[in-house]
């Protein structure tokens, strides 16, 4: 049972207007009264994707949806795809562009990121077809 | 510590009131907004050299109260809008970074993310 569902797209290459995604669902869950802790678990880790879409992948979709037990979070882009994927969430390891970098992104963190504030992370890539990652969030945490 | 007297201690300009009398607890120093991200702390100010909508986004996520950019950067309309949108802080300090963290910390305020 979805208590809410949500889906953005978000555009590649448009950098001043990333992290919208994130911002909509951060004040939607809020409303909803969910935790701030979790609320705020669930805003950085799309952050870090939603950032990761628009800087490598040339936007994407992102499709939220909320149970009474967790918020699942579902980024699709059909970008270059993770060619190694344990060598990308390594903190630190990064293919970001020197302008990425100083924009104040590209450290290395995003996907370490996203896996440290969720409570499952599933990536499925292919080089050439792109990336999905699914997150999930639980809201009652024993 | 108030975000009105962040503004006092760094001699700093006030581009968005946010709410003066809210009081930080913890601060962080950076210009890679993935570090930010990567420690979560309460009530915390954010102080950067970077000058991009990133960093109130940033500061969004992470429920920071305020932001001061240094060496006398000054945010412009899509930043101030964006902050005052959200109601946070942003200041802007003639200090360098590690400066304006010196004085903060001079004053009482501590990074909250302490080494073990």
């Amino acid at each position: 049972m979805n208590i809410l569902q949500m889906s953005y797209e978000v555009p590649g290459d448009d950098f001043t207007h990333a992290g919208e995604a994130s911002s909509a669902t951060k004040r939607a869950l809020k409303k909803l009264g969910i935790s701030p802790a979790v609320v705020r678990n669930v805003a950085i880790a799309m952050y870090e994707g939603e950032i990761n879409m628009v800087i490598h992948a040339g936007g994407g979709h992102i499709d939220l949806s909320v149970t009474p037990d967790a918020v699942t979070m579902v980024l699709t882009d059909h970008g270059p795809g993770i060619p190694d994927v344990e060598k990308a969430m390594q903190n630190g390891w990064s293919t970001a562009s020197a302008e990425v970098r100083s924009m104040g992104f590209g450290a290395g963190m995003g996907l370490p990121n996203m896996k440290k504030y969720t409570d499952e992370m599933h990536i499925d890539t292919e080089v050439g077809r792109g990336t999905t990652i699914t997150m999930t969030v639980y809201l009652n945490k024993a | 510590m108030t975000v009105s007297d962040i503004r006092q201690i760094l001699k700093a300009q006030v581009y968005c009131e946010g709410d003066p009398d809210r009081e930080v607890h913890t601060a962080c120093g950076s210009d890679m907004m993935s570090d930010v991200l990567a420690f979560v702390k309460d009530q915390s100010v954010l102080l950067t050299g970077l000058i991009n909508p990133q960093v109130v986004r940033t500061a969004e996520m992470m429920d920071m109260v305020c932001i001061v950019f240094v060496r006398g950067k000054r945010p412009d309309d899509t930043i101030i809008e964006l902050a005052e949108e959200r109601g946070i802080a942003l200041l802007s300090t003639p200090y360098r970074l590690f400066t304006a963290c010196g004085l903060l910390y001079e004053h009482g305020l501590r990074g909250g993310c302490e080494a073990p």
